[in-house]
């Protein structure tokens, strides 16, 4: 890391997210306090931590729904508090995001919530548009009858995939998922896996993955991020965190779970 | 990072004999979409010979892009002219290879019905749910009463903290808002009266106008109304939104009747509180008109009470009063059916919510009509 910042960086270099002495707090409750990331260009980044230390909040920071309290954020080489109007556009239609529970609007069905992103800051041909819609359901794995359905008519995994067609509806450079796989069944959850591992290859995605699924984490994350005592303690693969001699980090990677999803020995 | 939003793709096309070249450029992605799609229009498809494709100098590709590209090829392909590419990036192939996988048109919207079945269908729709809806009121009404005649032979099943609490923001609660409605309606009454009767000089008779239409009328309607507003609302928030979390399918399952725990003290505290806060819009509608008829019409307070006593006896007053308990199981059952139909989202909660209000201002007036028919019918 240290190597990257010293010398000349090529345009791969650059991190996609880099985060320095970040602190969030809500009133006097602080989230985030010193907190330092870096997220590699093209590298599918796992983020987990307890219930409640603040996961879903740094995703939201870093995708501007939340403003920092200190600390700079840059998203491909960009600090985010220095742009203003159309460059801040410009780089939120480079971020994909996927809420919990897909965030679909209700009164729009699958293939309309995938055009809203293209409608609202592109003028394109209908028809383009309704051909773009129909790859990203077939993408994601939708069958094609899911198109004109509306989000209630889905079962919980068909909206989380909508949900992440809309996110890719702009071919983002970077994709934020939270939980994406919680509430899934494991067959599920195992072929969500499978998309996000396929499409990261062909769109070069970058992605940002908040879960708590340790299959997930040992088949489709090349790193990891643990986030706790406010900050990120410890980053690396599979490999580093079996090695982590940190209590909560140990029990979760060498609990009982973690055994029977083959990633420690007992 | 606006620089590259105008820069413009590009398409040029050269015909040899056989072999069209055409040769693409610039950036093909969903910033400058709209642009490649008028250069595809412009270069239209060659039906004959074959199409060699250059893809050397597309700068930037992305998946509309490569849809385009492949809308083109399949335009190609589909009168059969074959197509070669050059210049082709592995990354490029790839996108392409992606869009030919998942080339799978599908519907935006549901089918559209024609729009005269529709109608039609709507109609019989809305007129079987009226209907439907009509009758489960009545089931959850018979089966409310039941628990209702239970719980009085067994009073020790009432839940009296529920019952207690919900008296406090039923009655309590609405005591301001009802006592200046009602004041302000007295006076009004009385102001806008004075001025028509007083061309027949019978100003004095405003006030037997007054105590006839807020005693026997307008002082329960009034209430009914905003309690309906404030608290058939609440009902059905309160009750749907636990609904909505499984609050009620939990209850259930461990043995605590919804309609027990839910609707009763709703209901009984709405049958206390209603003739109660009728009683008190009814002195307050009194005061606001006595008050009113005594600034703008010098009739004093001893006169005012000395005609009201004539005008008004104990039935005049009465009559209100019944009312209220009726209108109060009206309010707390309608408030309390359209919370335990709420289902599915937080949408459905807003929506019931409505209803809920609207059905119950409307069957309050509509009984409140048939009741001044029957009072008149037995001569009250
Ligand atoms: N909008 C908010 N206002 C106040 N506190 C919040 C808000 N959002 C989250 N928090 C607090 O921030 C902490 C971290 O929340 P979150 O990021 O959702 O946890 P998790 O890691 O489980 O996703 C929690 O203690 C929560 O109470
Ligand atoms: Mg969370």
């Amino acid at each position: 890391m240290i190597k990257e910042e010293t010398g000349v960086l090529s345009q791969d270099d650059i991190p996609a997210i880099r985060i320095r002495g970040l602190r969030t707090q809500f009133g006097l409750n602080v989230i985030h306090k010193d907190l330092d990331l870096d997220v590699r260009q093209g590298e599918i980044i796992g983020v987990v931590g307890g219930s409640g230390t603040g996961k879903s909040v740094l995703l939201r920071t870093i995708i501007g729904l939340i403003k920092p309290v200190e600390g700079h954020i840059e998203i491909l080489g960009i600090d985010r508090s220095r742009l203003t109007g159309e460059d801040e556009e410009t780089l939120q239609q480079k971020l994909g995001v996927l809420f919990q529970d897909g965030a679909l609007f209700g009164s729009l069905t699958v293939a309309q919530n995938i055009q809203v992103p293209l409608k609202e800051h592109f003028r394109i041909p209908q028809k383009l548009l309704d051909e773009i819609a129909a790859f990203k359901i077939s993408l994601v794995g939708l069958p094609a009858d899911a198109g004109p359905k509306y989000p209630s008519e889905l079962s919980g995994g068909m909206r989380k995939r909508a949900g992440l067609a809309r996110a890719l509806a702009l071919d983002p450079a970077l994709l934020f998922l939270d939980e994406p796989t919680a509430g899934l069944d494991p067959v599920g959850a195992a072929s969500f896996d499978r998309v996000i591992v396929e499409l990261k290859k062909a769109m070069k995605l970058t992605v940002f993955l908040v879960t708590h699924d340790l299959d997930t984490l040992s088949t489709v994350c090349d790193r990891i991020a643990v986030l706790a005592n406010k900050q990120v303690i410890a980053v690396g693969t599979m490999d580093d965190m079996l090695k982590i001699n940190h209590p909560w980090v140990k029990e979760y990677f060498h609990g009982p779970r973690s055994r029977a999803a083959g990633i420690s020995a007992a | 990072m606006a620089t590259i939003a105008q820069e413009k793709p590009w398409l040029s096309v050269e015909r040899k004999a056989d072999v069209t070249c055409i040769k693409a450029g610039g950036p093909w992605h969903v910033m400058s979409l709209h642009w490649a799609y008028e250069e595809v229009e412009k270069a239209g498809s060659p039906n004959t010979g074959s199409v060699e494709l250059d893809l050397q100098a597309v700068d930037k590709m992305d998946t509309a892009g490569a849809l385009l590209f492949f809308d083109m090829i399949s335009m190609c392909d589909r009168s059969g002219v074959n197509v070669s590419f050059s210049g082709i990036s592995d990354e490029q192939r790839l996108l392409l290879k992606q869009v030919e996988e998942n080339y799978e048109p599908c519907a935006i919207e549901p089918p559209r019905k024609n729009s005269l079945i529709k109608q039609v269908e709507e109609i019989g729709v809305a007129t079987v749910t009226i209907v439907e809806g009509f009758g489960a009121l009545l089931t959850f009404l018979g089966l409310v009463l039941m628990r209702l005649l239970r719980t009085i032979m067994q009073p020790r099943r009432l839940r009296l903290t529920a019952l207690v609490f919900q008296m406090e923001h039923v009655g309590l609660k609405a005591i301001p808002i009802v006592g200046l409605i009602s004041f302000l309606i007295g006076a009004v009454i009385v102001n806008q009266g004075a001025i028509q009767l007083q061309k027949f000089g019978a100003d004095v008779y405003v006030i037997d106008m007054l105590a006839f239409s807020q005693l026997r009328e307008l002082g329960i309607l009034l209430t009914a109304i905003i309690v309906a507003g404030r608290s058939g609302s609440a009902f059905t928030a309160q009750i749907g939104s636990m609904k909505l979390r499984e609050e009620v399918d939990a209850m259930e399952v461990i043995g605590l009747d919804p309609v027990e725990t839910l609707v009763l003290p709703r209901l009984i505290a709405l049958i206390l509180i209603l003739p109660i806060l009728t009683f008190y819009a009814d002195l307050m509608g009194l005061l606001g008109g006595g008050l009113m008829a005594w600034g703008t019409l010098d009739i004093s307070p001893g006169t005012f009470l000395a005609r009201l006593r004539e005008a008004a006896d104990f039935s005049t007053f009465a009559v209100g009063m019944i009312k209220a308990p009726f209108f109060a199981i009206v309010i707390a059952i309608t408030g309390c059916f359209e919370g335990l139909n709420v289902s599915g989202s937080a949408e459905s909660v807003g929506l019931h919510t409505t209803n809920s209000v609207v059905h119950s201002i409307f069957l309050v007036i509509v009984l409140n009509a048939f009741f001044a028919i029957f009072f008149t019918t037995v001569g009250l």
